[in-house]
């Protein structure tokens, strides 16, 4: 087994020590803000699934959400790039800006949001193209078709989500033949390349095995030094190792949000502590 | 302890294998069930293509024609010179109602029918005889047998060949023949080379000359306000009239060419017939022919059928015309329904608002599909044929009138009924393949930064290019096979054009066309000469099968490849 599995054994511990966070007594409030999530309420049809949320989402950091099923974690997640609008009957209240502008704005281009704000989802979900192609989707649909400019993002996109060593010779090679780890790299190349500002990542782990799951939570730490990374995750061990504050979320609500460390070692809330300690969930 | 093991031991053990329940509950019967109905399906298949491919090709092989003396009791002796055709055992009761003097102390009679030909002689090609009044039977090698243009086959003895002034008769004749018959082959193709291509050309010059003439009437413009214009026209029409002279000259004399041969025949009854050879297609002696030979005359034959205009109403002669007809009406059709269909299955699936009303359309479109065909056919002719092609006659072509241009039955007005007719078979199918397409990467491809355009535009649409396919297939195999609609909306028996040739704008979406299931029909049951046509019958449907056939192999090729390029994914 890999280091990671054994540092964080299985009865919920967690080696403080090991998760070494930068500047951890920094309040967020303080920090460059890149999403600030402002009294938002969302319901589908007349059932409410966010009550009331407000959060601030801190520039080139990780942002985990956890929670038990059905809590909103996600559907709060895909507030981020209005991924919402597609479903009938859903309707938002409230605001989230992205660097001081609401996207819910009339004038907002979704388009344009969704090309800034990038998305991860939970099972990999490659097109049914080339590994090339895959990568070059969001570069051609934002109109450039030059080769030269196409091979170069690729390739920088591939090596930014360290997969460029395995396939830079099958880059005509079917995307549906790799690996469901390879697959999930993949996508998170194919978010990269269009250079959003904001990666929102839907539980990318919980359809890989334990080496695949190391590897993208390495590329995780790897791409918060260039974006701003939201993680939605079942797996609390992962949240406490990849990032740098944490949300726990329960019924809707947003129960405690803090750092990382704090959370998972000082949690303020009853709720939350009984959560990470395995007492319900 | 022990003894709890064995009881579970024992109680895997399968207790009853015997009875009708457990057969039952083994599922083996459910294996025969599906095995048996699938096999059924196969066998019909098979059984389809077998009879009608035994009942059709042996038309084109070159049977024995036997010699033989027909002595009917209280008649005088027949010579005849005959290809047996068929037998049959008869019931000397039945031939004795007929009026055969048949002995009564024998029950059953073979019947032959055989083919005698020389209808222009005998008044039929074919006729009934009872095999045992058939005497002194032969086959001789000198037996020809000639097709003509004109009257069905010949069948007899070649005494001479008259080449120019010389006559040949004897040993040579044979060959003589075969050489003058080649050089009427030659003659005959450049006569067909120049009527239906340069002469049709200027013909069609001469008509658009006309409508231009009538076009100008009808603006208004006289000879004396637009004295250049009418000039124009005069002297083009008279290029074309010098050209046609010209032609007209050149065809003569190729006529009189193929004139100057003929050959003089001997029937079996000992009468001389004089034949033309331009009126000969060609000659062969089956008697005389090897295996080999045979073999060889009915490939002939067959390549002949599929390449060739047909002649004598349809009995004889090929059938290209109704081949290219039924190809080309369904690929005009294909074009049509293929974007029409997936437009309209693109908005019920993906824009509208799915609700009681979108599943109303949903439905009345799925029921369109069990309309009856003929009803088609009565709106294609009335809203395609009168109004469309009405109003468009009254629009464009004011000139032609009162004779039609669209306003009339067409292959452009017979694909689109048909294009109608399989309609909702290309909508139902594209629907589910749009269905099939995961949410996953619709979401994939709007989450970086797609509008929902170009998100069905580049991956939807590629994804769901299978099941469009499908849906095409099913309509060329739909659209094929279809007559009844046709009869209202284009199909005639005999098109003197085809609906496509080297004339300016090539495609000409106004003619009538032939088309293989009308042709069945038509040989089958409006034919003059009804033992002539059987085989033709099968012949011809055999043929428009294996035309449904490749269509729709070519269609599923490009299915396959779609399919192997666009594979989903597994969740």
């Amino acid at each position: 087994m890999t280091g990671v599995q054994e540092k964080t054994p299985l009865n919920r511990g967690f080696d403080v020590d090991a998760l070494s966070r930068d500047q951890p007594n920094k309040r967020i409030e303080d920090q460059s803000i890149s999403l600030e999530v402002d009294n938002l309420n969302l319901f589908y049809g007349s059932k409410q699934a966010l009550k009331g949320n407000t959060l601030l989402i801190p520039e080139k950091k990780v942002t985990a959400f956890i929670g038990p099923s059905g809590c909103g974690k996600s559907t709060l997640l895909r507030c981020f790039n209005r991924m919402n609008d597609l479903i009938d009957g859903c309707r938002v209240e409230g605001q989230i800006r992205l660097h001081g502008k609401n996207i819910f704005d009339k004038d907002v281009d979704v388009a344009m949001l969704r090309r800034r704000v990038g998305m991860v989802f939970q099972k990999p979900n490659p097109f049914p193209k080339s590994i090339y192609e895959n990568v070059a989707y969001g570069l051609r649909l934002a109109g450039i078709n030059k080769k030269r400019v196409l091979d170069e993002t690729v390739e920088w996109a591939l090596k930014g989500s360290a997969l460029w060593d395995e396939v830079k010779d099958r880059l005509e090679d079917s995307a549906l033949g790799l690996s469901g780890g390879q697959q999930q790299r993949l996508v998170i190349a194919r978010a990269i390349a269009i250079q959003p500002e904001v990666i929102l990542l839907d539980e990318p782990c919980s359809a890989l095995d334990p080496i695949s799951t190391l590897k993208v939570e390495e590329l995780i730490n790897e791409l918060k030094n260039r974006y701003t990374i939201v993680i939605v995750t079942h797996n609390m061990q992962q949240a406490a190792r990849v990032s740098d504050y944490t949300a726990f979320m329960y019924l809707g609500d947003i129960v405690e949000y803090g750092h990382t460390d704090q959370v998972f070692t000082k949690p303020v809330k009853k709720q939350t502590e009984d959560y990470i300690t395995g007492r319900y969930g | 302890m022990e003894h709890t093991k064995n009881s579970i031991a024992e109680a895997l053990v399968a207790k009853d294998t015997t009875s009708v329940s457990a057969y039952v509950k083994s599922g083996q019967p459910y294996v025969w069930l599906t095995a048996a109905a699938i096999s059924v399906a196969f066998i019909i298949t098979c059984a389809l293509l077998v009879l009608t491919a035994a009942r059709g090709l042996p038309h084109f092989w070159p049977a024995n024609l036997l010699q033989a003396s027909y002595q009917q009791p209280g008649s005088p002796p027949v010579e005849v010179l005959a290809e047996i055709r068929s037998d049959e055992e008869v019931t000397a009761a039945r031939l004795k109602g007929a009026g055969l003097p048949v002995a009564e102390d024998q029950d059953l009679y073979e019947r032959l029918l055989i083919k005698v030909a020389n209808r222009d002689l005998l008044g039929a090609d074919f006729r009934y005889v009872l095999a045992d009044w058939l005497v002194e039977r032969s086959y001789p090698k000198d037996a020809v047998v000639l097709e003509r243009m004109e009257w069905g086959n010949f069948h007899g003895f070649l005494e001479s060949v008259r080449q120019d002034t010389e006559v040949i008769s004897g040993e040579q004749a044979w060959a003589a023949y075969k050489a003058a018959q080649a050089r009427a082959d030659d003659l005959r193709q450049q006569v067909r080379d120049i009527e239906k291509g340069r002469i049709g050309k200027v013909n069609f010059a001469l008509e658009r000359l006309r409508l231009e003439g009538r076009r100008l009437q009808l603006d208004g413009k006289t000879p004396e306000s637009h004295p250049a214009e009418y000039a124009r026209l005069e002297a083009r029409r008279k290029a074309e009239d010098d050209k046609y002279q010209l032609l007209r000259q050149e065809l003569n004399a190729l006529n009189r060419e193929l004139a100057r041969d003929s050959v003089t025949m001997r029937t079996v009854d000992g009468r001389t017939v004089d034949i033309p050879l331009s009126k000969i297609v060609h000659g062969h002696r089956p008697n005389d022919m090897g295996l080999a030979g045979k073999i060889g005359f009915f490939f002939y034959k067959i390549w002949e059928f599929v390449s060739d205009d047909p002649r004598e109403a349809n009995t004889e002669g090929g059938i290209f015309p109704a081949i290219f007809g039924t190809v080309l009406m369904v690929l005009i059709m294909s074009i049509v329904v293929t974007p029409f269909g997936i437009l309209a299955a693109l908005y019920l699936r993906e824009y509208a608002k799915q609700g009681p009303l979108t599943q109303a359309i949903r439905i009345a479109v799925n029921n369109l599909a069990g309309v009856p065909s003929i009803v088609f056919g009565m709106f294609g002719l009335g809203f395609f044929v009168y109004f469309l092609g009405g109003s468009i006659d009254r629009l464009f072509y004011p000139e032609a009138s009162p004779a039609p241009v669209f306003g009339t039955p067409g292959i452009l007005w017979a694909s689109l009924t048909l294009a109608l007719l399989t309609l909702p078979v290309v909508i139902v199918a594209t629907e589910e393949g749009l269905a099939r397409i995961p949410r996953s990467l619709r979401e994939a491809s709007l989450s970086l930064g797609a509008t929902k355009a170009e998100t069905l535009w580049r991956v939807v649409l590629p994804m769901a290019s299978p099941a469009m396919m499908t849906g095409l297939i099913l309509a060329i195999a739909r659209a094929a096979g279809e007559v009844a609609p046709l009869m209202l909306v284009g199909v005639v028996k005999l098109a003197p054009t085809l609906p496509l040739d080297t004339n300016v704008p090539f495609i000409h979406f106004e003619r009538k066309f032939m088309h293989l299931g009308f042709h069945i029909y038509d040989v089958g049951f409006q034919s003059p000469n009804v033992e002539a046509a059987r085989p033709l019958v099968y012949a011809t449907a055999f043929l428009l099968v294996l035309v449904i056939i490749a269509l729709n192999l070519t269609a599923i090729r490009i299915r396959n490849q779609l399919r192997e390029r666009y594979k989903a994914l597994d969740h």
